[in-house]
């Protein structure tokens, strides 16, 4: 793989863009490999990178049912945050962001990250108090937040309406989120994965498990049985169907979880903002588009699309905060399928299958924790032990009671 | 928009109603041991295809009722009311 600079660019430029090659290969699958993840979003591809650069397993396929970075990974708004109220969420989304801090160089690949802030809204005194002491929180677990008046908050953005339905009574900010080019995010991982020898089977389904007295084999997929000695499984919104094929179960709900861009205009909102109480994230992509989210439909579903009635509900709550956006037209609406937990915090680590692995239950937020899921993943499947920092993810804790509820902390509920 | 048909009710927009999550889940014996408890608490069946949950009439009549919903088209193959049985329907999973 010849690496991305400017003299590559100006070599390519003088001779007329013709020589630039594919940037991963298309290989034929093996009759066998030491390492099947199943699933090439940014969690597959991920572990994959990891597996080969930091472990040294040279034998790996990702599987990959459509195209590559297809599913969440090319779905979700991009936002990358660590401000989590939880020990164990925060260390490991701070490790998460903090890879991300120099993934564009480590991976050479532009990720386009742009650390702009992320400010969460509230709109009442009460929620203001639980602000605080989630912002006083997120300090203790050594993560920058600070909490913002209603005229700080205005100083940031100040297109936004402070006395709007509910008036806006302070927030707070994490300065070192923001966002990331997500497709960007699957490519270099599918590049540095390829360079490393890595086998990226697209158009390659998994139709079922070998399983030999508890141990897996092998999978079956639309091009014929794959032999493995490990197997990992991150396929977000179908956790649950590949846990029925391996004979187990997974406390998960699929569910639809839209989001849409607004026409492209000139800069006007320069952070990422997010009220958890009206439900309403957005933020300006380099494009000029606003990017706007909020939360998922509330019934189960495997349809890629959203509800109209929480379409208008994320637009409402929009237009309350921004009004001047209100002549804006939408160019695009689209949704990804969730795989949500009860304590909306993810499943990873070992399975009731021996060598089967699972990277999953990641919800309404999973792109933010790509480069630390794939991180502690590789290690997990490695060593065969959890790593340190996910010990505490694994279903066991479905068991022992020890849940881990982020579903009032991170931000958005779901 | 889901359209829902309450039993009592008739047709209404999705907006009437509250969903309540998967149907036909039987809590077990005072007996059951850690793993039995915790695959009911909150193991879910969760398929690609025919799903059997509850939803309320929460601004009507405020009645709960079963429906058999595809998860990928969102096509309601039946309602029936709650103590019902699960409606035998030939297709129970897409894949």
């Amino acid at each position: 793989m010849r690496g991305y600079s400017a003299f590559e660019l100006i070599r390519n430029a003088l001779s007329g863009h013709r020589l630039w090659k594919p940037v991963w290969r298309t290989p034929e699958p093996k009759k066998s490999y030491d390492v099947v993840i199943i699933g090439a979003g940014g969690h597959g591809l991920a572990t994959a990178y990891y597996l080969a650069k930091k472990h040294r397993v040279r034998n790996i396929a990702v599987l990959e049912k459509g195209w590559l970075g297809g599913g969440n990974t090319g779905r979700n708004t991009q936002v990358i945050r660590s401000n989590y109220y939880w020990p164990q969420s925060a260390a490991f989304f701070d490790h998460s962001l903090k890879l991300y801090e120099r993934l564009g160089h480590e991976l050479n690949f532009n990720v386009m990250l742009s650390q702009r802030g992320v400010v969460t809204l509230a709109h009442s005194l009460h929620e203001l108090e639980g602000i605080r002491r989630w912002a006083n929180a997120i300090k203790i677990n050594d993560i920058d937040s600070e909490v913002l008046t209603p005229y700080e908050v205005k100083k940031l953005m100040p297109l936004i309406d402070l006395d709007c339905r509910f008036p806006i009574c302070g927030g707070f900010i994490q300065r070192r989120g923001g966002i990331s080019r997500h497709d960007a995010i699957a490519w270099g991982y599918a590049r540095a994965a390829s360079a490393y020898g890595v086998d990226i089977i697209q158009q390659c389904e998994v139709t079922g498990f070998n399983i030999q007295s508890g141990q897996v084999t092998g999978v079956n997929t639309t091009r014929g049985t794959i032999g493995a000695d490990k197997i990992c499984i991150a396929v977000a919104g179908h956790t649950s169907d590949l846990a029925k094929m391996a004979g187990f179960r997974v406390p998960v709900t699929s569910m639809s979880l839209q989001a849409m861009v607004s026409e492209p205009i000139k800069p006007c909102l320069n952070t990422m903002v997010l009220s958890p109480i009206i439900h309403v994230y957005v933020s300006q992509s380099d494009r000029g588009e606003l990017v706007i989210g909020g939360g998922a439909d509330v019934y189960n579903s495997y349809a890629q699309r959203g509800g109209i009635p929480l379409l208008q509900e994320n637009i409402a709550a929009l237009l309350e905060l921004f009004p001047a956006f209100s002549r804006l037209r939408l160019m695009r609406q689209w949704a990804g399928i969730v795989d949500v937990t009860p304590d909306t915090s993810p499943l990873m680590g070992q399975t009731p299958v021996q060598n089967l692995y699972i990277s999953g239950g990641w919800g309404t937020g999973g792109y933010k924790a790509i480069p630390a899921g794939g991180d502690t993943m590789a290690y997990t499947i490695a060593n065969d032990q959890p790593h340190p920092l996910i010990e505490d993810f694994g279903l066991e804790r479905f068991k022992s009671g020890a849940l881990i509820d982020e579903g009032a902390a991170s931000g958005v509920s779901h | 928009m889901l359209r829902l048909s309450c039993p009592w009710c008739g047709t209404r927009d999705e907006l009437e109603f509250s969903f309540g999550g998967e149907a036909h889940i039987m809590r077990p014996g005072l007996d059951a041991s850690d793993a039995v408890w915790s695959d009911y608490l909150f193991n879910k069946e969760n398929p690609k295809g025919i799903h059997y949950e509850r939803w309320m009439h929460s601004y009507g009549c405020r009645r709960w009722f079963n429906v058999a919903r595809d998860t990928v088209t969102h096509e309601i193959h039946a309602v029936y009311k709650m103590g019902v049985p699960k409606p035998d329907l030939a297709v129970t999973d897409r894949d």
